[in-house]
């Protein structure tokens, strides 16, 4: 039997600032040691000023993970000498001396399956370590402390996974949530990183250290399970160890440090007192919380009759379902979502596209009504989608500049109708023989209007025509 | 030109003309010139003291506001930031730091027209009470060169008793402050945990140590808190002190008030010369219309053991820092690995700081916290209610601030555990938090000795009232230096 257990590190990248300084928390933007200040860079005689921002961001977080919040938390330092760490220790929390990190024990449901959160804390990122040089022996290493200092939630599951899918299943789940939630974006380099432990048949635990991302967390889960497996048929004991995963060449190396031999004197930081998490500030912070994804897929369900599996797909990817809610009425959200799930989540699959189209709200408002009232088939709306995206142009102007709009005119039709049938006489004979055959001809003048036609009433005057 | 005016009268004579700010600082590095080689207070003295003070004087004469210091003279104890200004901690590790920022004491201060003097001498990284400890050399007591100053903020009380500036900010950890001012007969004060801000003081031990002031006279003291105590938003650990005026009702005297004398503090090793002085100061509180009855606080016992406990695991972490990555001293990197290179660069600590971080490694870690670290954190605790219960029946609690009289240089460095009982009077006050103060009493032989007086948290406005009371009755010989 497989165990899989998980830590997973998520900055909260929506905040101002750091986690004990005024520095961004955005430190992407920054030429190496340009976001530093005193405090991050652990200056003699700097003292941590607690960003109270990220106290509640990180209490929420333990909330929609349905975990315990106490009444108050607490900070300890770990101390371990390493050049990315400018006091050579990292504060963070523990729940050794009793509760005292943001979030308790919890579970989130993963599937039918329910998984065992153990607890979550708040703490602050180190800095980075750049290699540059390419042998060994001109290989320097440099220290860049922008992100030192970035508020850190790490989360902590119990040994609760037995799949490299079910890994993933709850790391979509997990990713989805901190976006509804508005607190960090996990697809940001290096803001979502994660160590697991993983066990085969009872035996020993190996911890994987330094997995850089979503996509490699499962992939690294798999290769150690096949790994572990293959020692254990084979009867070669499981050594308990810490592995390292290595990005480059996607396999897990054993780690020579005994980093589980580490002592880190963990003890109360005494510059930051404790932070008082009454009932009131949780109630305020519930208010304050957006609305669960499980919520709002209900809510697109009940009130809109938009189909289960659309409204999973909606309500869970933040992007889309706050579109969503700015751009559909009462009567047209069926459709907005439609266009949304089939087609746009498509055409806007990455930053980039998104950060460049020129869709906005009215774009789809405007669109859904378009396609409710006949104006443009469903068909000729992913070509006016294409174009919106392109130019920002108005619906009605798309419309006419790439002549999209229905032939509504039936006598319009019926001439092309007509020609076709004159065209076609040998499929025309055999439609009548085998009624079925008629979607090449609804095809033909599908192509002659540019799928401009309605096909259901196409398909009605072929028939008529034809006199089957 | 009278150097040994206290703060407020200097203020009295910049503010009527009959001093210049120019002349006093002057004078006042004239000083330092003829007396430091003697003493070794500063480890550096400011040179822009001068054009600073002849600013202020321009200030004054122009009818412009002027800071309430008006251009005072202030030794600052190198362990608090001053932007641009070397901040050495006394340490061969921080010998060419200079501080980017201000500390919030040091910004507070500039703003009041302070004039820092110089940065003066400690013991390394304020571990220690004699000075001897200080990579660049012991300062010397100006009673008696051949004694020690006491410490760690010796180069503070000794710049302040030998007239080289009026007033001082030292740090206490646990005696820092009330010990040298106690060998050099100046007032030293640690206030209540949290009611001045650490921002920019170079932790040893941040969970109990404060800065203070040490000064010539009570008054000075109060004068010196209003301008640097309150909330501080750089410190968490700061509490809302209302803008309280510490001046106000300074001479309210002591009537009526209930007084305890902690036995643990009167009884074993304590000098004889410092219990009769001590009873002294009991009876003259009597006199004022105090009542002072005996309390026993028996965690004191453990108290020294849980203070160096406790100090060693903060100063383990709070030293870790200094690595030599990001800022220290000239050592090349070429041919090393890290772990190799901070091992080597952590090698320029001096022996009394590398003990205590071997010591701090050790009594936190996995196997040995709950044998050490933890136990210390009970008598912490412990001692912290055993007092707080006490200030249930006393206004206030005294006790000698040091056991004994300032002892020679060199006489007790190779005994690091009779140091450190040294310390027995002033660590309670660290480890509970609550202020105290010690004042000049008695000079025995050509020493001084100081009277320690403790309130309750927040009561430092009582303390500085029952210590000034104190203060007015004694007269005390001039410093013959």
């Amino acid at each position: 039997m497989t165990k899989i257990g998980l830590e997973i590190h998520c900055q909260l990248t929506n905040l101002q600032s750091k986690l004990f300084c005024s520095c961004k928390a955005n430190y992407r933007e920054f030429e190496p040691n340009e976001n530093i200040c005193p405090v991050c860079a652990g200056m003699p005689g700097s003292l941590p000023r607690l960003n109270q921002e990220a106290v509640k961001k990180a209490t929420m977080i333990a909330m929609a993970l349905n975990c315990s919040t106490p009444e108050k938390i607490a900070f300890f330092r770990k101390n371990y000498f390493y050049p990315d760490l400018p006091k050579n220790f990292q504060i963070t929390q523990l729940n050794i001396y009793g509760d005292t990190s943001v979030g308790g024990s919890g579970t989130i449901s993963v599937g039918d399956k329910k998984i065992r959160i153990t607890r979550i804390q708040l703490e602050e990122d180190p800095g980075r370590l750049i290699y540059e040089g390419s042998s060994s022996k001109n290989q320097i290493t440099l220290v860049d402390y922008n992100r030192a200092g970035t508020p850190l939630v790490e989360i902590v599951t119990e040994p609760d996974f037995e799949t490299p899918k079910e890994v993933r299943d709850f790391l979509n789940i997990l990713s989805d949530l901190l976006k509804n939630l508005g607190v960090a974006d996990p697809t940001l380099e290096g803001a979502m990183r994660a160590d697991a432990n993983v066990s085969v048949h009872g035996g020993n635990k190996v911890e994987i250290k330094n997995i850089g991302s979503f996509h490699d967390l499962e992939k690294a889960a798999h290769f150690e399970i096949t790994r572990q497996e293959s020692l254990h048929d084979r009867d070669i004991p499981i050594a308990q160890e810490t592995r390292h995963w290595d990005d480059r060449r996607k396999i897990t190396v054993s780690s020579r440090s005994k980093e589980e031999d580490m002592d880190y004197r963990y003890f109360l930081e005494g510059d930051i007192p404790w932070v008082k998490i009454n009932p009131e500030i949780r109630t305020e912070l519930k208010s304050e919380m957006p609305e669960s994804i499980s919520s709002k897929k209900e809510r697109y369900v009940t009130k809109y009759n938009i189909p289960e599996q659309v409204a999973d797909v909606l309500s869970s990817d933040k992007f889309y379902s706050d579109m969503f809610e700015k751009s559909h009425t009462e009567s047209n959200a069926k459709e907005v979502a439609n266009i949304i799930t089939t087609e746009l989540m498509g055409l806007e699959d990455t930053r980039e596209k998104r950060e460049s189209s020129k869709l906005t709200a009215t774009h789809l408002r405007d669109l859904a009504d378009s396609i409710q009232t006949g104006k443009v088939s469903r068909n000729s709306s992913k070509n006016a989608l294409h174009e919106i995206l392109k130019t920002g142009k108005s619906v009605s102007q798309i419309i006419s500049d790439l002549d999209l709009g229905n032939v509504s005119d039936e006598s319009e039709l019926l001439k092309i109708i007509d020609k076709i049938i004159s065209d076609e006489s040998e499929a025309v004979e055999q439609a009548k023989s085998n009624p079925q055959t008629i979607n090449y001809l609804v095809g033909k003048v599908m192509q002659a209007t540019k799928g401009k036609a309605d096909p259901t009433s196409t398909l009605n005057l072929l028939k008529k025509q034809i006199g089957i | 030109m009278n150097l040994k005016i206290s703060a407020l009268e200097f203020i009295e004579e910049v503010k009527t003309g009959n001093i210049t700010v120019e002349e006093f600082t002057a004078k006042t590095i004239e000083r330092i010139n003829q007396v430091d080689d003697k003493l070794h207070a500063f480890l550096s003295v400011n040179d822009d003291a001068i054009d600073q003070a002849r600013n202020i004087d321009k200030k004054i004469k122009s009818g412009e506001n002027v800071g309430a210091c008006y251009g005072m003279p202030i030794s600052i104890k190198d362990n608090m930031c001053i932007k641009d200004t070397k901040t050495t901690c006394a340490s061969k590790m921080l010998e060419n730091f200079v501080a980017p920022y201000d500390a919030t004491v040091i910004s507070k201060l500039k703003k009041q027209d302070a004039i820092f003097i110089g940065k003066v001498n400690m013991d390394e990284f304020a571990m220690g009470l004699t000075t001897e400890f200080s990579a660049f050399g012991p300062s010397k007591n100006p009673w008696n060169i051949e004694h020690v100053p006491g410490g760690s903020s010796g180069g503070s009380a000794v710049s302040v008793s030998s007239y080289e500036c009026i007033a001082s900010l030292g740090s206490d950890t646990g005696g820092s402050v009330r010990n040298p001012a106690s060998f050099c007969s100046t007032v030293g004060y640690k206030p209540t945990y949290g009611l001045i801000s650490r921002f920019g003081l170079i932790s040893y031990a941040n969970s109990i140590e404060q800065i203070g002031p040490l000064t010539r006279t009570v008054k000075d003291t109060a004068f010196m808190l209003n301008l640097i105590a309150g909330i501080d938003p750089n410190d968490n650990t700061t509490i809302n002190n209302n803008n309280e005026d510490y001046l106000e009702g300074i001479e309210s005297g002591i009537e009526g008030k209930k007084i305890g004398i902690i036995t643990e503090m009167m009884g074993e090793g304590i000098d004889p010369e410092v219990l009769s002085a001590t009873k002294e100061a009991i009876s003259k509180l009597e006199g004022l219309g105090a009542t002072c009855e005996e309390v026993s606080l028996d965690m004191v016992k453990y108290s020294v053991a849980a203070y160096y406990t406790i100090t060693a695991t903060e100063a383990g972490s709070n030293l870790a820092r200094y690595d030599n990555l990001r800022y220290g001293y000239e050592m090349p990197v070429e041919g090393y690995e890290f772990n190799s290179y901070i091992s080597k660069a952590r090698k320029n600590f001096g022996p009394e700081v590398t003990r205590r971080m071997i010591i701090g490694g050790f009594v936190p870690s996995a196997g040995h916290a709950g044998k050490y670290f933890l136990k210390a954190m009970k008598v912490k605790s412990k001692l912290t209610k055993q007092i707080n219960e006490a200030f249930k029946k006393f206004d206030l609690l005294i006790a000698p601030t040091v056991p004994i009289l300032p002892f020679k240089i060199g006489e007790k460095i190779d005994d690091p555990v009779s140091l450190f009982l040294v310390d027995i009077n002033t660590v309670t006050a660290n480890l509970t938090g609550k202020p105290a103060i010690s004042i000049p009493f008695k000079i025995v032989n050509g020493l001084p000795i100081g009277i320690q007086l403790l309130a309750n948290s927040m009561d430092d406005k009582l303390l500085l009232q029952a210590a000034h009371a104190l203060e007015q009755t004694v007269t005390l010989p001039e410093v013959p230096i």
